[in-house]
């Protein structure tokens, strides 16, 4: 289990692939926006803006996912201090960042021709603009400080406390009436998007979870290297 | 198994995340009237007293109340149990069409009727093509 955590041996996997995921995202990528902008039909009443949405969607949904897993890992690192951990949280961050950023434009652009408005202080929408403080804050908190020690625990702090946020963001709809529209996909219950608009979202979310990955990737063996010039921090 | 650091810090951890989880839940309750987006016609209904502050309502635009005159658009806005007559001058969404939802904010000048400054669309979750939006309706 520890030599598992040996720099040089998750190195020897992560730097090779890149590559490969690049190769895949790209060819899902295709497909994905062959079926969002040729294929999939238009919506009945949003017509052609309904194709938004399949960025819109898997970039939110991204975005939530990425920022849930670095508070779970947050959990590792400052109650076992599992320090592989905090390289994978810090390596998660750009990517989910970017994704909340799309999820916020994309959903303004969506918004305007809508609802007639760019913004509105809604609850999902004010609490995913929290998220995104909650990103920013994380990352600059990286870069602030430069104690390992320090730096670990004030960012997982960061996130345990940015967690509170996450089901805020998945029940705004419910608990409070909202300007957004709530879930149309429910685990639970019949999902109330037509079956040639979910294939198009299922690849694209696709698509977006092997471009995160890429990112992460690239991230995480960066990190691994600063480690390794170090030459004394093992893992 | 693990140490008594690591129970320590998990008892912080725990400690920590209830006082947050209280103090956010504590802070929406209180403003639970501007966290929502909107409301309704019945809460209108049963408001004690009409204030001038800027409010939104929503519902949706009850069937055949849109009566569009030179300069002003006036419809009615159903929660299907209480409804409120809306004037509005200005250009209305694309997405706006009765038995649609819509949210309109503006001015209350009495429990009925409402001066709207402006009018969003409210979307609901439903997808679907055009096709399958006539079959449904043809059933």
């Amino acid at each position: 289990m520890l030599n598992f955590f040996e720099p040089n041996r998750i190195f020897a996997i992560t730097s090779k692939a890149p590559k490969y995921v690049f190769f895949i995202f790209i060819l899902v990528l295709i497909i994905g926006l062959v079926e969002a902008l040729v294929i999939s039909p238009e919506d009945y009443i949003q017509s052609h803006s309904v194709r938004i949405m399949y960025v819109h969607v898997p970039a939110a949904w991204i975005s939530i996912g990425i920022f849930s897993i670095i508070s779970i890992l947050s959990f590792g690192i400052l109650l076992l201090k599992i320090k592989n951990f905090s390289l994978v949280a810090k390596s998660l961050a750009p990517s989910g960042l970017v994704f909340n950023i799309i999820a916020l434009v994309t959903g303004s652009i969506w918004g305007k021709p809508t609802w007639g408005t760019w913004w509105a202080w809604d609850a999902r929408i004010t609490s995913m603009l929290i998220l995104l403080l909650f990103y920013l804050i994380y990352i600059l908190a990286w870069r602030i400080f430069e104690n390992t020690n320090q730096v670990n625990k004030i960012t997982s702090f960061i996130a345990i406390l940015g967690l509170i946020n996450v089901p805020i963001i998945k029940f705004s709809v419910d608990w409070w009436s909202t300007l957004h529209q709530p879930a149309s996909i429910n685990l639970l219950s019949e999902t109330s998007i037509h079956s040639s608009m979910l294939i198009p979202l299922s690849i694209m979310t696709a698509a977006f979870t092997l471009f995160a990955l890429l990112i992460f990737l690239m991230k995480y063996n960066t990190e691994l290297i600063k480690i390794k010039n170090k030459g004394l921090d093992r893992l | 198994m693990y140490g008594k650091k690591v129970k320590l810090r998990a008892i912080f951890l725990l400690f920590s995340i209830v006082i947050v989880i209280l103090a956010v839940f504590l802070v929406l309750k209180t403003l639970e009237e501007d966290v929502v987006y909107f409301i309704s016609p019945t809460e209108i209904k049963n408001l004690p007293e009409i204030n001038t502050k800027k409010i939104r309502i929503g519902g949706m635009v009850k069937k055949d109340s849109i009566k569009t005159t030179s300069d002003q658009i006036n419809f009615i806005i159903t929660d299907f149990k209480s409804e409120i007559n809306v004037s509005f001058s200005g250009s209305v969404p694309n997405l706006f069409a009765e038995e649609k939802g819509v949210v309109a904010e503006g001015f209350l000048k009495d429990r009925n009727y409402f001066d709207a400054t402006k009018i969003l669309a409210k979307h609901d979750e439903n997808y679907m093509p055009p096709e399958v939006k006539e079959s449904l309706q043809a059933k």
